[in-house]
């Protein structure tokens, strides 16, 4: 993969020549998110642009001690992020950095242990800030799941503690249908790939002129190791949060009221 | 004495529900009554640990209740809840659960003690009438074998008919099992027909 390719700024900002449609279709059918195309164009243009830079110090420096905390600022981030979509669930801070922490350690280790990728910053830090966004998403799903279900199953739960179960077994299925509503997403996006879309590494790779088998084959590289990130976070965000529904006596806590979201 | 209780007070979303209750609740059949919203529910779910006062403490024959497991304490002082809450599957399914809880079999008599044919194991249970599903609730409760009954508005959601069956059953299990029953009711000619004695709460 020697290939590269240069984008000017000039040819950046040629591209908002596309955004101006968005902005266009937004304000003819006032469907009101102009404002929101505006901020996120701003912040998608500086959030890349200081990523880049942090990514070519990365790349200069060849340390593998800042790729560690590159990538432990981002699962931090990620954690931050993916709490405010779980307000339901008490304390969901910390289970979600665990379990963006061990994707990310989990994932990256087995490629490299398994010879998919050398452990070189340049493989290491897309690849990691590939599976931490993409297990951030999937374990804010899984929380999020689990705690308008825990609320809206308060009754049933109570009558299955009531016969003397553990927290645990009492609120079982409901881990189970979070764990689905997280990875399933990801399931059928891998199950389409290619008919319906063009994932994102395949065109990236084919814009920069490399082979089309190789595009492909680094793409399902990706996509393999994405679906096992996903899955991980999933399981290790559900398995450490469900218990804090509960008090150490087995009881259902008071749940805070569903937040504005 | 069953269940004593001493300056228990309870708050919930930072309001007070119980205020420095004490109560002294003896073997047989005992009512609480009283309004709604003056913390009927609120006592009878401290008396098999499904919750804790913020103050004060609970003791079930003697023992405090914070010594004991509450998973085991909840199999022998058994709730059954104001509004039925069955797990999805048949009626036969969620005994079995409850009897794998307590480590017992199912005992095949105990759907004819709560006045449901045998029909009824096989039948999806969140499909049943509410009045039904009241029904096998309580046979789910009763393959545990417990030894207190605790019940919290048991006819509330149902008809008069489905409610003198109800209270039938009831009347019958006191008398065949010799059950101590604690029975939370808004209705003060309910707690003459099923309790010995009645408890009246008033708002703190």
């Amino acid at each position: 993969m020697s290939t590269s390719i240069h984008v000017t700024l000039g040819e950046v900002a040629a591209a908002l020549g596309l955004v101006a449609v968005a902005l266009a279709v937004s304000l003819w059918q006032r469907s009101g998110v102009e404002g929101d195309i505006g901020v996120a164009v701003a912040r998608s243009f500086v959030q890349l642009t200081a990523i880049g830079y942090v990514v070519k110090l990365v790349f200069d420096t060849d340390s593998l001690a800042l790729v560690v905390a590159l990538i432990s600022a981002m699962a931090l981030m990620g954690a931050f992020t993916a709490r405010g979509r779980a307000r339901r669930v008490p304390g969901a801070f910390w289970p979600l950095l665990v379990a963006l922490a061990v994707a990310g350690a989990a994932t990256l280790g087995l490629v490299v242990a398994l010879g998919v990728f050398p452990a070189t910053p340049r493989y290491l830090v897309p690849v990691g800030g590939m599976i931490i966004g993409n297990a951030m998403t999937s374990a804010a799903v899984a929380l999020n799941r689990l705690g308008d279900d825990v609320a809206a199953a308060a009754r049933e739960i109570e009558a299955t503690l009531a016969l003397g179960a553990t927290a645990s077994l009492a609120v079982r299925p409901l881990v189970r249908r979070s764990l689905r509503s997280a990875v399933i997403p990801l399931v059928d996006q891998t199950k389409t790939t290619g008919l319906i879309a063009f994932p994102g590494t395949m065109v990236g790779m084919l814009l920069a002129g490399a082979a089309p088998v190789d595009a492909v084959r680094l793409q399902l590289v990706l996509l393999y190791v994405l679906l096992g990130g996903v899955s991980l976070a999933a399981l290790v965000a559900v398995m450490l949060a469900h218990r804090s529904f509960f008090t150490p006596a087995h009881q259902l806590r008071e749940l805070p009221e569903r937040a504005e979201l | 004495m069953l269940f004593s209780l001493q300056d228990v007070s309870v708050d919930r979303g930072g309001r007070p529900v119980l205020r420095d209750l004490s109560l002294e609740i003896p073997e047989g059949a005992t009512a609480i009554v009283g309004p709604s919203g003056v913390g009927k529910s609120t006592l009878l779910r401290l008396l098999n640990r499904l919750a804790d006062p913020d103050a004060g403490a609970v003791y079930y024959r003697r023992r405090d209740v914070c010594s004991l497991d509450p998973l085991a304490l909840r199999r022998e002082v058994a709730l059954v809840p104001q509004l039925p809450a069955l797990l999805p599957g048949t009626v036969a399914d969620n005994l079995r659960f409850a009897a794998r809880l307590a480590g017992r079999d199912v005992d095949g008599e105990v759907l004819d003690r709560v006045g449901l044919d045998a029909s009824f194991a096989d039948r999806i249970a969140t499909r049943l009438s509410v009045g039904e599903q009241q029904r096998a609730m309580l046979a789910r409760t009763l393959v545990q074998q417990p030894s207190v009954l605790l019940l919290d508005e048991p006819t509330s959601a149902l008809d008069p008919d489905a409610r003198d069956a109800v209270e039938a059953t009831l009347r019958r299990l006191r008398a065949e099992l010799g059950l101590a029953t604690v029975l939370v009711t808004h209705d003060p000619a309910q707690a003459e027909r099923l309790a010995d004695r009645a408890v009246r709460l008033e708002a703190p």
